[in-house]
């Protein structure tokens, strides 16, 4: 890790319009540093999504600055991206739609290819990424229906990874994948963007995955980020009682068959009342 | 696993695609379609090279019967009716054809550009859109043809004018679908430009529908050229032009093969059109585009590969 900060945001906000407006994301900050990966975990509809997409700049946040390299992320419009922000790409949760259905996948990850020799660059081939992310170099004529869902999401990661992203934000991305093939695309997305010296911003609920491949980890609940530190400390000795009650929300096969029990509403009221942890 | 076993499995998945199109047109009627519209294409082509008679000259004994020497009988002016329809599908489905294709990519690109962009250039192009749409079609067109002179070019004109709103509306709807999808916006991270994004990531996901549309929309063209001519707002005597044809088939009622021949003519030819186009959107079906998906997906996971 060094001590290059790639992406600074704070204060995000994200509000979606209705009445009363539905605040999905309320004061939250994060840094990471070049070569670091930071884990944003919670349980659904706590706003990670909505922080990766403020972050990424595909939505505008309603309060709150993010700083790319120092400079200002300007949300996506009408016009073509800025040459610098295309060094933030994003790996979605669906690989089904993230892959254009009518192209074929060398094709896609070209793009990729592309938007980094625009940055001045050096070009790379297609193939060489399908070999780094673990397919055969000669699906890259395929078409993306030809391959399967983890496939996909590692043709997905190869387009992201060509384009030489300084932040690479994964919303979700192992989520829609069987469980035997997670652990392996975590780790391998883990290692490809340690080798390019990119931060990673990799949002899941899959606490045993984070564990294995985060440095730092935010819990958020509520839109609001309730504990920060190493993702070791966390997960060891977790201090704000979310989090205490996510971890114990992992079920553990000791041959009881016990399920883990579901907090209770007056619980669940009491942890936004709790402040923010920072360890 | 072995690459060449899923290699195997993927080349059967496909084999599957390739025998999925023809089932999908061997359906009775999307054959039946396909035959006559592609047998009217033909005449609509080579039609001036073997028609008995020059279509216009009047050497024919008057108001002849269908027969022997001149197959489908004669006008009142004793011209040869089978050669001047025959004639006539040479002037009609080249018209016809250019005009949907004219109104399909006008709107597409109407359609697709107020769906991307949205806000002002959204509300402007669809409300425009709106206008054309509010009249009633064949009306609109009587009063362009009526108001630009009555020849078969203005008459082209006005179906044309009458006609790209139900495509820019279709493409309008499906470039809205497609905005947000996640291969979109990973375009636009890239650093695709609008138009590269439009034309690479959008246009060709939605190009199935609107041609779908289009072909469904040939008969309905046809429908509305011979209209015109029928009304006068068309092809001009003597050109043969179906539409024409019946009209000038009134003059003479007892004379059934005026009227009934072009009449068959449009008839057979709209409902061709129809039918290649039931066709191909049952070949376009996105359900069964999904139901592929899944058989492929499912022939990958049989092989044991990991993903």
């Amino acid at each position: 890790m060094t001590d290059r900060i790639v992406l600074d945001a704070r204060d995000l906000v994200v509000r979606y319009p209705g009445s009363p407006p539905v605040v999905a994301v309320d004061g939250v900050s994060l840094r990471i540093g070049a070569g670091e990966t930071v884990a944003l975990v919670g349980e659904s509809g706590s706003g990670k999504s909505s922080v990766a997409r403020a972050v990424a700049g595909i939505d505008r946040p309603a309060e709150g600055e993010v700083l790319f390299d120092s400079a200002p992320v300007s949300p996506l419009g009408i016009r073509r991206r800025a040459r610098s922000l295309t060094a933030i790409q994003m790996v979605f949760q669906d690989p089904s739609t993230s892959l254009n259905p009518r192209r074929r996948v060398g094709d896609q990850v070209s793009d990729g290819i592309a938007a980094a020799r625009a940055r001045g660059l050096a070009a790379s081939r297609p193939e060489e990424w399908f070999e780094r992310v673990g397919l055969d170099t000669s699906w890259v004529s395929r078409f993306p229906h030809q391959f399967s869902g983890g496939q996909k999401q590692r043709v997905a990661i190869a387009r992201a990874l060509a384009a030489r992203p300084h932040l690479l934000v994964a919303d979700e991305p192992i989520s829609a994948l069987d469980a035997s093939t997670q652990t392996s695309v975590a780790a391998l997305m883990r290692d490809l963007v340690a080798e390019l010296g990119a931060g990673m911003l990799f949002i899941s609920h899959d606490l045993a995955v984070v564990r294995r491949i985060a440095d730092r980890t935010l819990v958020m609940y509520g839109g609001r980020v309730m504990e920060t530190g190493p993702t070791a400390e966390i997960w060891d000795s977790p201090r704000h009682p979310y989090t205490r009650s996510l971890l114990a929300a992992i079920p553990v096969p000791d041959g009881a068959g016990r399920i883990p029990v579901a907090p209770t509403a007056d619980e669940r009221a009491s942890w936004t009342a709790i402040p923010p942890i920072e360890n | 696993m072995s690459a060449e076993r899923r290699g195997d499995a993927l080349a059967a998945a496909g084999w599957r695609t390739r025998m999925r199109w023809p089932r999908a047109w061997r359906s009775p009627l999307g054959i039946v379609g396909s035959v006559i519209a592609l047998a009217w294409v033909i005449v609509a082509f080579t039609a001036s090279w073997w028609v008995p008679f020059e279509p216009n000259a009047q050497v024919l004994p008057r108001l002849q019967e269908p027969g022997i020497d001149t197959l489908l009988g004669t006008d009142g002016t004793g011209r040869d009716i089978f050669s001047r329809l025959m004639t006539g599908a040479t002037v009609t489905i080249p018209l016809a054809l250019m005009l949907v294709v004219a109104a399909m990519v006008i709107g597409t690109v109407v359609g697709a550009v107020a769906g991307y962009f949205g806000r002002w250039v959204d509300e402007t192009l669809m409300r425009l859109t709106d206008l054309v749409m509010a009249f009633p079609t064949v009306i609109l067109a009587m009063v362009i043809a009526a108001s630009l002179g009555p020849s078969l070019f203005n008459a082209v004109i006005a179906a044309i004018v009458v006609s790209w709103p139900q495509y820019a509306r279709v493409t309008r709807s499906l470039v809205l679908g497609l905005r947000g999808q996640n291969y979109v916006i990973a375009g636009r991270l890239l650093g695709h430009s609008p138009l590269r994004s439009l034309t690479v990531d959008i246009l060709p996901n939605i190009i199935g529908p609107v041609l779908v549309l289009a072909t469904l929309d040939i008969g309905a063209a046809i429908l509305l050229l011979s209209g015109l001519s029928f009304l006068g707002l068309g092809a001009q005597p003597p050109t043969a032009e179906w539409g024409s044809m019946i009209s000038s088939a009134i003059q003479n009622f007892d004379a059934w093969w005026l009227g009934v021949f072009p009449g068959l003519a449009i008839l057979t030819v709209v409902a061709a059109f129809n039918f290649l186009g039931d066709a191909l959107r049952d070949v376009l079906d996105p359900t069964a585009e999904v139901s592929k998906e899944n058989q492929a997906d499912r022939a990958a996971s049989a092989t044991g590969t990991p993903a």
